[in-house]
C-alpha cells in the first residue's frame, strides 16, 4: 500500500521561538493525513509544539555532484566570520 | 465494601458507592477492552505509519482504564487494585459495551469500530469533566484531547475509505453494516446511570444521541456513505452479556498474569 502513497519530509519545531528542523520523512495518502502520521511518527515523546511537512517531490536539493563549486569557495573565506576580526576596547555592547 | 478509606471517597454517599464502581468498570472496561483489540494490530497493519497511530490509540485508552480501574478499586475499598481487576476478573464481571469487544476484521472494520466509539466518546468526556466526583472529572478532562484526536483520526480515514476505490468503500460499508446494531446501546441509560446522573456525576447519554447522530452524519456525507440503517440493536455487555469475542480477548489478555501471578515485568 504505502508504495502507492508519496513521500512527505516532516519538520517539527521543538519549542516556541525556535526554528524547525527537519526530522525524517513518512508515507501518506494526502496532506491532511501526512500531518497526522508525522504527529503519531515523530511526536510521541514531547519532540515538538508545530509541524510541517511537504511533499519530498516538491524539495529542490542541490546537486552534490556539484558540492565543489557549491561550498569549497567558502573556505577560504574566514574573514567571513565575526571572530576574524579584534574588537577595539572602546566598543562596547558586543 | 468497607466504609470511607480515602480522601477521594469523600462526597460520595454510600448508598452510591455500588453504583459508582459498577459505572467506573463501564468506563474502565470499554478504555482497556478497546485498548487490548488495537493493540492486536501492533506489526501487522498496512502501513508503518499506521501501525503507529493504531498503536498511539490503543496506549492512550491503556492510560485511562488504568486511571478509571484505579478509581474502581478505591472505591470498592478492599483489597484488589486496578491489575487485580484487568486481569483476574472473569468475563461475566466485565462491564464493557459490545461494540468494543467487536473483532477487529479488516482495517476498515477497526476503523469503524474506533470512528464510531470516539464519535461517541470525545462528546461524553467533554460532558463527564463537570462531574461533581472530582477524581472523574480529573480523569475526563486528561483523557479529553486523547479522545479528540482519535475522533478526529477515524473520521478522517472514514472518509478516506468510504470515498477512495470501490474495494475501500465495500469494506466501509460492510465495517458500517456490522457495527452500527452497537451503536445504541452506547447512548442507554440504567437504574445505575440515572442515579448518578441525578446526583450530577454522570452524564445524561441519552441526552449525546443528538449530538452523536449529527457528527456521524456529516462524515458519512463527506466520505459518500449512505447512512446506516440496522433493524434491532444488540445489547448487554453493562449487565455482562457478552459476544463469544470477549472470552476468547480475555484468555490471550489475562493468561499471563493468572498462570505466573508473581511475574514481574
Amino acid at each position: 500500500m504505502s508504495h502507492d502513497w508519496p513521500l512527505w519530509e516532516v519538520f517539527i519545531r521543538s519549542k516556541g521561538g525556535l526554528s524547525h528542523k527537519h526530522v525524517g520523512s513518512i508515507h501518506a495518502p494526502d496532506a491532511e493525513l501526512a500531518l497526522r502520521h508525522a504527529r503519531d511518527t515523530y511526536t510521541r515523546r514531547l519532540e515538538g509544539v508545530s509541524i510541517w511537512i511537504a511533499r519530498s517531490s516538491d524539495i529542490v536539493a542541490s546537486d552534490p555532484a556539484q558540492a565543489g563549486e557549491l561550498f569549497e569557495p567558502a573556505e577560504s573565506k574566514v574573514y567571513r566570520h565575526p571572530t576574524f576580526y579584534d574588537i577595539p576596547d572602546i566598543v562596547k555592547h558586543i | 465494601m468497607s466504609g470511607a478509606t480515602l480522601t477521594a471517597d469523600a462526597g460520595v454517599a454510600d448508598e452510591q458507592r455500588a453504583a459508582l464502581f459498577d459505572y467506573l468498570l463501564r468506563l474502565g472496561d470499554d478504555a482497556l477492552i478497546l485498548s487490548q483489540q488495537l493493540s492486536e494490530w501492533c506489526g501487522h497493519a498496512p502501513v508503518l505509519e499506521v501501525d503507529l497511530s493504531l498503536a498511539n490509540i490503543a496506549l492512550d485508552l491503556l492510560g485511562q482504564s488504568t486511571l478509571l480501574l484505579d478509581a474502581a478499586a478505591k472505591i470498592e475499598g478492599g483489597t484488589r487494585d486496578a491489575d487485580a481487576l484487568a486481569f483476574h476478573r472473569d468475563v461475566l464481571a466485565f462491564r464493557n459495551c459490545l461494540m468494543v469487544e467487536q473483532p477487529n476484521g479488516d482495517f476498515a472494520q477497526t476503523i469503524t469500530r474506533q470512528f464510531l466509539y470516539s464519535a461517541f466518546q470525545a462528546p461524553y468526556f467533554a460532558q463527564l469533566t463537570a462531574s461533581t466526583y472530582t477524581p472523574l472529572a480529573e480523569i475526563a478532562a486528561k483523557a479529553l484531547k486523547e479522545v479528540t484526536y482519535h475522533a478526529d483520526l477515524a473520521a478522517e480515514w472514514v472518509i478516506r475509505l468510504g470515498d477512495g476505490t470501490y474495494e475501500s468503500r465495500q469494506r466501509m460499508l460492510d465495517g458500517l453494516d456490522w457495527h452500527w446494531r452497537f451503536v445504541d446501546e452506547l447512548f442507554d441509560m440504567d437504574a445505575i446511570e440515572s442515579g448518578l446522573a441525578a446526583a450530577g456525576i454522570a452524564p445524561d447519554r441519552a441526552a449525546l444521541r443528538a449530538e452523536f447522530d449529527a457528527k456521524v452524519a456529516q462524515v458519512l456525507s463527506d466520505a459518500t456513505l449512505p447512512a446506516p440503517e440496522y433493524p434491532r440493536a444488540t445489547r448487554g455487555g453493562r449487565v455482562g452479556h457478552h459476544s463469544e469475542h470477549l472470552g476468547h480477548l480475555l484468555a490471550v489478555m489475562q493468561f499471563l498474569p493468572r498462570t505466573y501471578p508473581d511475574a514481574e515485568w
